[in-house]
């Protein structure tokens, strides 16, 4: 370890109360604990340490369950790009296509969360807070692609500040960062968010392609909304090649994201499975509800839209999601049912994914609460006996 | 003791800082997020609550001999409703659109927390000219507060000012510009997150200067 002791002797005491870049010490921390284990670690007696594994590298399990998501995402917006147009194109120039249209997303919502999360570590004089790692790679997979850059990040900017800051940072927030984001972006500036015409991205990358034209296409949830038939086949929803937000396309990209969180432990499994069995129970029950098309069948709901990204990425979430592990059943199960009562029953509404994870994120503390206040009473009435 | 005597200017300014009415006392917030979507709204209802709470504070003062302890509520009650049904009826007279959307907002100046708090706690103690001082300082330092968040919301929500446009429209998007309009800012949810942000502003800069 050649270069982490010239780190830890030359480059560290720069950072340190007396050093000449003092004022980025935060900024320097961050990255010396990402990179590698910190020096000062618990000490053996005494401490009460449960598990090896510290929040970053929780994280980035998170952060690599969610790369074959936004891999297919930049390959998805590249294909439904030369689709609009009437071109036709090889992998490598979609995905190319979808690199460079995603990218810049990418990188604009981790500069201004880790800017923001990095000025308030400072200047409270703490330690960096890991949060944002997966919050910054979650933006950009939730919005639009032709949602413009500055609003990204400004609704970043919102939730970073107003979602968790002001809550006590990393672990303290009430509600999903980057749903706050969404949410934020869906009420600010309706006409990028509203689901009934998410454009396929034409016009934005002509300085690259050289085609004019803004071609949009419907989501099926807006077809559905508006009362058209469904145009995307059962095998595009789950292969993912379909208009829609960037990376909650893909059944199969998600999938295997799923299958990383939960052979990592990151993720729980019950609230996934509630999540899912709820939807599934609500899209029965109002199977005559939900739209006058005929092609859509009710197990659908389950495929488009946010439904699998929300309850694999965002349901899941450790922070917002319940913690007592019979909360986690009702938890996800509230979940299902409440985003396709949204979608079936409002039709201000196309997708009701994001704001069934925020309502119950407000309600998962009381769940606890229920839970935990459920089994005292039984014990209680056990040893009273 | 004079007119404008120490004790007085204290009484007149304390409500426009460091006992403002909505930023400290947090009273009042609930016609604060309900008017403020736009400047000129504000500016009315900051200026109607100034006239009430000063006429208010005055003539409560000047009968506080006189009321019954047991019915003092009632006839403060009586005594704002009648200024707020003569001030409502000047709105509609004067300013009609600005009464419009105002709505049920004049007539709920009535149960503001502020006017029944100096009431309550000023008039019923002091004389008349130093319950006008108070009633005029709170009813300006509510106004302030109005008049900040107004301004936010219509520059941000809808480009405006007074209903001026600020912001050019060849900057929007439907115009081939990059910039849209924050549709939350004219949602009151975005209010009240506006009015936290003037309340941690104001706390800020107060606590440094302890």
């Amino acid at each position: 370890m050649g270069l982490k002791k010239y780190i830890d002797q030359k480059v560290k005491p720069q950072f340190e109360e007396n050093g000449k870049l003092k004022s980025f010490r935060s900024l320097f921390d961050g990255f010396y604990t990402f990179m590698y284990v910190p020096n000062e670690t618990s000490k053996v007696h005494g401490s009460h340490i449960h598990d090896a594994i510290d929040s970053k590298r929780i994280m980035s399990f998170v952060v690599i369950a969610l790369i074959p998501c936004l891999l297919f995402g930049m390959y998805n917006v590249g294909f439904q790009h030369y689709r609009a147009i009437g071109e036709s194109a090889d992998f490598i120039s979609m995905f190319l296509y979808g690199l460079a249209a995603v990218m810049p997303k990418v990188v604009v919502s981790y500069a201004v969360g880790l800017g923001i999360e990095f000025t308030v570590a400072q200047w409270k004089k703490e330690e960096i807070q890991e949060g944002f790692l997966v919050s910054g790679m979650l933006i950009p997979l939730i919005v639009p692609i032709n949602c413009p850059l500055w609003i990204i990040a400004v609704a970043t900017a919102f939730a970073v500040i107003f979602a968790k800051e002001v809550f006590g940072g990393t672990g303290m927030n009430i509600f999903n960062v980057a749903l706050v984001t969404r949410a934020f972006l869906f009420f600010a500036y309706p006409t990028m968010m509203t689901g009934d015409k998410v454009w396929v991205n034409g016009e934005y990358m002509d300085c690259i392609t050289g085609t004019v034209d803004g071609v949009s296409a419907a989501t099926p949830l807006g077809e559905i909304a508006s009362g058209q038939a469904v145009s995307t086949n059962v095998m595009d929803t789950i292969t993912g090649l379909m208009p829609g937000s960037i990376g909650e396309t893909s059944v199969i990209a998600i999938a295997i994201g799923a299958i990383i969180l939960l052979w990592s432990g990151v993720a729980s499994w019950k609230t996934m499975f509630s999540v899912f069995v709820g939807g599934a129970l609500m899209a029965f029950l109002f199977k005559g509800h939900l739209s006058n098309t005929g092609n859509f069948e009710w197990w659908e709901h389950l495929t488009v839209g946010g439904f699998c990204f929300g309850a694999v990425f965002m349901a899941t979430d450790p922070v917002t999601s319940a913690r007592t592990e019979k909360g986690k059943y009702i938890y996800g199960f509230l979940i299902g049912c409440i985003a396709i009562l949204v979608r079936t029953l409002n039709p201000g509404f196309p997708e009701g994914m994001m704001l069934a994870i925020l309502l119950m994120n407000v309600f998962a503390p009381l769940i606890d609460y229920c839970v935990v206040q459920a089994n005292i009473n039984k014990r209680a009435k056990r040893a009273n006996k | 003791m004079s007119l404008f005597s120490k004790e007085n200017g204290a009484v007149f300014t304390g409500p426009l800082n460091i006992n403002n009415p909505i930023a400290v006392q947090v009273l009042g917030i609930c016609s604060a997020l309900a008017v403020t979507s736009q400047l000129k709204p504000a500016i009315v209802m900051g200026l109607s609550v100034t006239v009430i709470t000063a006429f208010a504070n005055v003539i409560i003062s000047l009968i506080r001999k006189t009321i019954p302890n047991r019915i003092r509520i009632i006839v403060q009650l009586v005594v704002v409703a009648a200024l707020v049904t003569i001030v409502s009826n000047i709105l509609k007279a004067y300013v009609y659109d600005v009464s419009v959307q105002l709505s049920v907002y004049v007539g709920l100046i009535i149960t503001n927390c502020i006017l029944m708090g100096r009431l309550e706690a000023f008039a019923l103690q002091n004389g008349p000219w130093e319950s006008f001082l108070d009633g005029v300082g709170n009813g300006l330092g509510y106004a302030v507060i109005l008049v900040i968040v107004g301004f936010v919301r219509e520059l941000l929500g809808s480009g405006t000012l007074l209903g001026f446009t600020i912001i050019p429209s060849s900057v929007l998007m439907e115009n081939g510009g990059l910039y849209l309009h924050n549709g939350m800012m004219t949602m009151p949810a975005m209010a009240l997150i506006i009015l936290a942000c003037v309340i941690w502003a104001h706390r800020s800069i107060n606590d440094k200067e302890k």
